[in-house]
């Protein structure tokens, strides 16, 4: 815990606020949520491979089998088409599955409930059968997985009207997120990041409290800048701020944007940064054709922010391959911090 | 002749075939008079709804896919008959019968294959994608209708309402890797799930035999017990789902049900249906096996109805069906600002691109 001081209100008198701040990994917080969240609400329950008595593949369950049951916390057999299908349709009749992927590649095998049996029933039943269920697991790129493990899936569901996406970066985002997208009455894709898992960040009281929600569909301005606006998702926020940290002792102020949500994309968010800094990169892990960033791009095209534009929007983006194993072919096939400083400057023509 | 509103009769059925069941379902059942001019009169519809399906796609007022029951009515009205109204259904694509089973009317119903804003599905659905309360559809893509009837049984032990899903797939369905699965998780979470595979003979234009390596449908499901059911005799239909639903309702787990059936149609419209079968064929099913038919002649060799009276009710459901494709084809298109609504349930009012950057659409829940 951080206990920190601070000034309150200036009517003279000194007043000592405490702000207690916890420090959580991404992985704890994604626990938290699904604690809370099982605990409010009896119709929510969680299946997957290993999700019960392995406390998780990657122990983002860890002790909710324990604490909750055989009944909410269900362990599946290698069965992706067949149990995320029938996650669905519990869904359809009543509860509020949480259905885990133990990586996004593997829900290739059930994309089909996904899209077909989730995302599209609520429209050709004209509102006759919601379907609110969540689909979480880690995206992207990993460390040394090779080339089937590592894919980024943010396009493809993004792509799909019906669904919404969500794609965590902070401890706080995993928490808030995912309490909503639980909380959503529609089917909601989760993208995670399995090297932000370990990650520790501080959380606020706000952010603690059992209530905490993120809103779906906004992002957020994760240091205010005035002269490029960096946009992006997940991991790569933390890089976009890394290189900001550096460009700033040279005079560059980049205004960092965590999307939060990729789909809806918060196009407001991005076209009001644009025009007070006149710049976009776009920073993704993923593969560059008809990506995150491609998006991205041809809204700003396409809307007001287009005209304050004094240089091409860009992207940067995960190498346009299928994912290497050896370290120093894995190292160059995703952004790194000196590929979005490079980018800067040559946006900035510096 | 007097009719006395409790005469029933005791009628022999046939023997089903088990698989990993010592008994099965009884040889006889019991048909109140009351119920054979229900089953009647339900099969009568369904089959003159498809007939004026048939009529208005022919006629290019239904367009796209159109896949029609006629000749597996004995399927769809007994299975109801041996549920209750609070367990729940699921179906593939062929579903216009199970949507009338469960609560839709033929209005609706018809509305919904002309697509017009009184259809079931307010015109967004079509043929392949109605629903009812406690009917999880229609459902477009084979065989994926499958773990979700498992799901929805998963959700009816969970809620612990003594419901259970029935849940059923075709010939065609039965080789889809997805159903194996699911047999699996059913088994082995003991899912209130009685699996139905309604065997029609072909899927689409190619026959059993030549699609699976075994057609003993009521055995696939391995480590689930089965039985092999004449679905064209109504009353062994039902007979067969009262067992399986008990066998459910009593905690044992999935069942699975073989239905041996047949479709007077070809797959679809699309399909003259007589390519891969003979007319004569058909023709021999049409004499010997119609359901209606013989349900038809039982009532009367047993004198539970007159020639007359089943005329009556004919009469009666070629109105209905003529009220309800009036109706069809007279009311309205879905208005243009329905295009975008229902993406998500209990959301705020949101914009949706249209075709050009211009176009910015309202999408209500």
């Amino acid at each position: 815990r951080v206990t920190g001081l601070g000034l309150g209100p200036s009517s003279g008198n000194l007043v000592v606020v405490v702000v207690q701040l916890e420090l959580v990994t991404v992985r704890d917080a994604l626990n938290q949520a699904m604690d809370e969240e099982l605990e409010r609400d009896e119709r929510v329950f969680l299946l997957g491979e290993e999700v019960a008595q392995y406390d998780g593949a990657y122990k983002v369950s860890r002790g909710l089998w324990k604490k909750y049951g055989d009944k909410r916390i269900i362990d599946t057999p290698i069965s992706e088409m067949g149990f995320a299908g029938i996650a669905v349709g519990a869904a359809m009749a009543g509860l509020r599955p949480i259905c885990e992927f133990m990586t996004f590649n593997f829900s290739m095998q059930a994309i089909d409930q996904v899209i077909n049996s989730a995302a599209k029933t609520y429209y050709m039943s004209a509102g006759l059968q919601p379907v609110p269920i969540v689909f979480r697991g880690p995206n992207g790129a990993s460390a040394g997985v090779a080339a089937q493990h590592s894919q980024c899936f943010a396009a493809w569901y993004s792509h799909c009207p019906g669904l919404k996406v969500l794609s965590p970066w902070s401890a706080e985002d995993a928490k808030g997120l995912l309490k909503s997208a639980i909380r959503d009455d529609n089917p909601v894709v989760v993208l995670e990041n399995e090297l932000m898992y370990g990650v520790a960040f501080e959380l606020s009281d706000e952010a603690q409290s059992k209530d905490f929600v993120i809103p779906i569909g906004k992002a957020k301005i994760e240091r205010p800048g005035n002269h490029v606006t960096l946009v992006a998702h997940s991991r790569m926020v933390g890089f976009c701020l890394d290189a900001a940290a550096v460009l700033a002792k040279e005079g560059v102020e980049c205004e960092v944007i965590n999307l939060r949500t990729i789909r809806p994309l918060d196009t407001d968010t991005i076209e009001a940064s644009i025009m007070k800094t006149n710049h976009l990169i776009s920073v993704e892990g993923g593969w560059p054709q008809f990506g995150v960033g491609a998006e991205i791009c041809a809204r700003i095209m396409e809307g007001p922010a287009f005209n304050y534009l004094d240089a091409p929007a860009i992207r940067v983006t995960g190498v346009d391959i299928p994912m290497p194993y050896a370290k120093i072919l894995e190292d160059n096939s995703v952004p790194q911090i000196k590929d979005i400083i490079f980018s800067v400057k040559k946006t900035l023509n510096m | 002749m007097v009719w006395c509103a409790f005469m029933f009769h005791l009628v022999d059925i046939s023997k089903c075939d088990l698989h990993k069941l010592e008994e099965g379902p009884p040889l006889q059942a019991v048909l109140t008079r009351e119920e054979g001019l229900q089953y009647y009169r339900t099969m009568q519809v369904m089959r003159r709804m498809e007939l004026k399906a048939d009529q208005l796609y022919k006629q290019k007022i239904i367009r796209g896919f159109c896949h029609l029951y006629d000749g597996q009515e004995a399927c769809a009205v007994g299975i109801e008959s041996g549920i209750n109204r609070t367990d729940h259904l699921i179906t593939a694509y062929r579903a216009h019968g199970y949507t009338l089973t469960r609560g839709g009317t033929v209005r609706e119903i018809m509305a919904e294959l002309t697509g017009r804003r009184g259809g079931i599905a307010k015109g967004k659905g079509g043929s392949m994608h109605m629903y009812a309360k406690h009917f999880y559809g229609g459902n477009g893509i084979v065989g994926a209708q499958v773990p979700l009837g498992a799901g929805v049984a998963l959700a009816c032990k969970y809620q612990g309402k003594n419901e259970l899903c029935v849940c059923l797939y075709g010939d065609g369905a039965a080789n889809q890797g997805q159903i194996f699965e699911t047999y699996n998780m059913a088994a082995l979470w003991k899912l209130p799930c009685i699996f139905i595979c309604e065997n029609n003979k072909y899927g689409m234009g190619t026959s059993v035999e030549r699609a699976a390596a075994s057609t003993d449908y009521y055995k696939r499901g391995d480590f689930i017990p089965g039985l092999r059911v004449d679905g064209m005799d109504i009353l062994c239909v039902r007979e067969a789902t009262k067992f399986a639903a008990e066998h459910c309702r009593s905690g044992k787990g999935p069942i699975l049900m073989e239905l041996q059936t047949y479709r007077y149609h070809g797959h679809s419209m699309s399909d003259p249906g007589i390519s891969y079968r003979t007319r004569e064929e058909i023709q021999e099913v049409r004499s010997k096996s119609d359901p209606i038919s013989l349900l038809k002649d039982r009532m009367i060799s047993n004198n539970m109805a007159s020639v007359e009276e089943l005329k009556e009710i004919d009469v009666e459901v070629r109105k209905e069906i003529e009220d309800a494709a009036q109706f069809a084809t007279t009311d309205p298109e879905p208005p243009l600002e329905d295009l975008c609504n229902h993406i998500f349930s209990n959301e705020p009012p949101m914009e949706v691109r249209g075709t050009n950057p211009w176009a910015k659409l309202k999408s209500i829940s």
